[in-house]
């Protein structure tokens, strides 16, 4: 294990970003972020969650697949160049790491999300243990352990030092590439582990900690997806896609065409289940109301995902959808709706 | 005054003057209520009304008039504005609300609190309406905090329109006076900045919009059936923005088109999870209505005209524009 100051971090950001892209969580206009890192940043890594999840790193906002050109009778395709630069994806915290593996099962499965896995492939992870968890985090009723993320760095900051571990290859050779920046850290691991320690126990009070998922699997689809209580649950719901696109395992996307008065560029936007024109065909919309949209974020989440993919559900417990759903609607306010109803009929 | 409210809520319910209750209910945190629906008196054991209740429940108000029975529904001052003006737009049928204003000392901004280093909160006190206290005790996981109730006011809190409710059935509870800020000082501020400026002001906060298309649902101005911009018939559509122009884009026809609607409810920049000052663009339209048409303030009755749905023979002449600079 090494280390490094809070103090000297300036200057081992420098050092990655001399042959690396660099993205990290970022103070502008103040929110935090995660956004590429120049002289100017306001690197900000003491926040536990930036508003966004750091999910654009590999699955960006809005991207172009390919572009048509027309020149007189010739039509030109050119598709889009895939990621070559290598980048490094700096302060993830579990949750987040848990969403990119999210991600990973949908789009790496065959047949490959080529633009994604090039993102993959070129991308470093240095993942940051959290230190201060808070009241909306409930990752650890996802088993997960904000306390020690397993990335290809894993990092803790400890009383103004950074902690850093290589753990796989792409680690190493990251961790070569600033050695000289590093200093050994003798003894460590003791302070890594006691730091832990005491992180889990702050985890253990949180209120959301103990939340019950009995009764969410792929396994109870009807009669969850018939329940009568989403037609209450919904209703505040101002239809808009906040939840969505703050979460870090989101990840529908919509295909569209941009006219460029010469020609087109066909590109992909994250889209949201709670949009009208969600998985809208040539038949229609097979979602027509609200309460089926709402239902769909929590079935996904809870009940499909993990029927598809071996129990791994698809939320993470950042919190983000708590902190920020302008109607204070949230997936843990879904659980425990669900909760209470079968309590009520034991 | 909770306890009041429930108990006329309950009233109202056995009586059959309504058939729901839309109000706030308490969250599981102890600042995230959510607008809900109490259809059984025995459901209002869960109404909460506090600091917290910072959500505009007038525009759930459109959906209520299209169902069987009466909604009472509680509004503070400021969201009788909008309910008025939506009223005026023939969006909401009156007969089908029962409305009780209630009494406002000032809503609370979570974020506020948060900003000021506040985190793992576990309990608040302080945000009840009726407290005496000018302070909050947040206790917290990493120990207790206190912070001044104003200093974690909305920023819409701070420029008040007024404790006057502009319309109501009956009112329950006192108000308190929140308003120490000029309602045009920022917007005055960016005007006095040079073009280039202005521009940057704008390029930075608005290339935070992640197009969530939050503050438009709030909006209680906003009520097309189908925005513009979710028509799936036009190339208007849009879920993403194709370049920063088409940010800008976004937020200025939806600025143009609440324009002499938007009655400054704030909800806007309440809701944005980036923290964009949304509320400057209508602001800036309302000065400038004010200064062109004479003082007008939206949803402050049913009577008056719109200054920019009517015509007068003194209505400023489009070259003002030029003048203006």
């Amino acid at each position: 294990m090494y280390k490094i100051a809070k103090e000297n971090l300036p200057a081992l950001f420098r050092r990655i970003a001399a042959k690396n892209e660099l993205y990290l969580p970022v103070r502008q206009n103040g929110q935090v972020n995660y956004a590429a890192w120049s002289e100017d940043a306001v690197p900000e890594l003491d926040t536990l969650k930036t508003v966004k999840s750091p999910k654009d790193a590999f699955f960006p906002q809005s991207e172009t697949l390919y572009t048509c050109e027309k020149d007189e009778k010739n039509l030109h395709i050119e598709p889009e160049e895939l990621k070559q630069q290598e980048f490094v994806l700096f302060g993830v915290k579990a949750c987040d790491l848990q969403g990119i593996h999210v991600l990973d099962q949908v789009f790496l499965a065959d047949p490959a999300d080529t633009f994604y896995a090039a993102r993959r492939e070129h991308g470093t992870i240095v993942a940051l243990a959290c230190h201060e968890p808070e009241e909306t985090c409930f990752c650890s009723v996802f088993g997960i352990d904000c306390t020690d993320p397993k990335a290809d760095v894993s990092a803790w900051l400890i009383d103004g030092i950074l902690y850093w571990e290589a753990v796989t290859e792409k680690g190493e050779a990251l961790t070569e590439a600033v050695r000289e920046l590093l200093t050994e850290a003798d003894g460590a691991e003791e302070k890594v582990e006691e730091e832990k320690n005491a992180v889990r126990r702050i985890v253990e009070k949180l209120p959301y900690s103990n939340l019950p998922l009995n009764g969410w699997n792929g396994d109870c689809l009807n009669e969850r997806f018939r329940s009568r209580l989403w037609d209450e649950l919904y209703q505040p719901c101002l239809a808009c896609g906040t939840c969505t696109f703050v979460c870090p395992t989101c990840q529908c996307y919509d295909i569209k065409d941009y006219d460029t008065g010469h020609g087109v560029q066909r590109y992909r936007c994250w889209d949201s289940c709670m949009y009208s024109d969600f998985t809208m065909m040539a038949h229609g919309n097979n979602r027509t109301s609200q309460m089926q949209r709402f239902r769909q974020r929590f079935m996904h989440k809870l009940v499909y995902f993990p029927a598809d993919h071996d129990g791994m559900y698809s939320c993470t417990g950042c919190g983000r959808c708590i902190e920020r759903c302008p109607a204070s609607l949230n997936i843990v306010k879904v659980i425990k709706a669900f909760q209470k109803e079968v309590d009520s009929h034991a | 005054m909770q306890e009041r409210l429930i108990s006329r809520a309950k009233e109202l319910l056995a009586d059959g003057t309504v058939s729901r209750v839309l109000g706030w209910k308490a969250g599981d945190l102890p600042y995230d209520p959510q607008p809900a629906y109490f259809e059984k008196e025995e459901d209002l054991r869960e109404f909460v009304y506090d600091g917290f209740c910072g959500a505009n429940l007038s525009k759930y108000m459109i959906a209520a008039s299209r169902i069987e029975g009466r909604t009472l529904v509680f509004l503070k001052p400021c969201d009788t504005y909008s309910f008025v003006q939506l009223l005026k737009e023939h969006r909401i049928d009156r007969d089908k609300a029962y409305l009780i204003g209630v009494g406002c000392r000032g809503k609370l901004d979570i974020e506020k609190i948060k900003a000021q280093g506040i985190k793992g909160i576990v309990g608040i006190r302080g945000a009840e309406h009726g407290s005496e206290s000018e302070d909050l005790t947040v206790a917290t996981l990493y120990g207790e905090k206190t912070c001044r109730y104003t200093d974690c006011m909305l920023e819409r809190c701070h420029v008040c329109k007024g404790k006057e409710h502009r319309i109501y059935d009956e009112l329950i509870g006192e108000s308190k006076e929140t308003c120490d800020r000029g309602r045009f000082a920022e917007v005055a501020a960016i005007e006095a900045m040079q073009p280039e400026e202005r521009f940057a002001f704008f390029q930075k906060e608005l290339s935070k919009c992640i197009r969530c298309n939050a503050c438009r649902n709030v909006c209680p101005a906003c009520s097309c059936r189908t925005c513009v911009f979710d028509s799936t018939k036009f190339d208007s559509a849009q879920k993403a923005n194709a370049d920063p122009f088409e940010e800008k884009m976004f937020h200025i026809i939806r600025a143009f088109h609440v324009a002499g609607r938007c009655t400054d409810c704030g909800e806007c920049s309440r809701v944005c999870s980036q923290g964009i000052p949304l509320h400057l663009f209508n602001r800036k339209f309302i000065k400038d209505i004010n200064e062109l048409y004479g003082e007008y303030q939206a949803g402050a009755d049913l009577e008056e005209k719109g200054p920019l749905t009517s015509y007068t023979l003194e209505d400023a002449e489009p070259g003002i524009v030029a003048e203006r600079g």
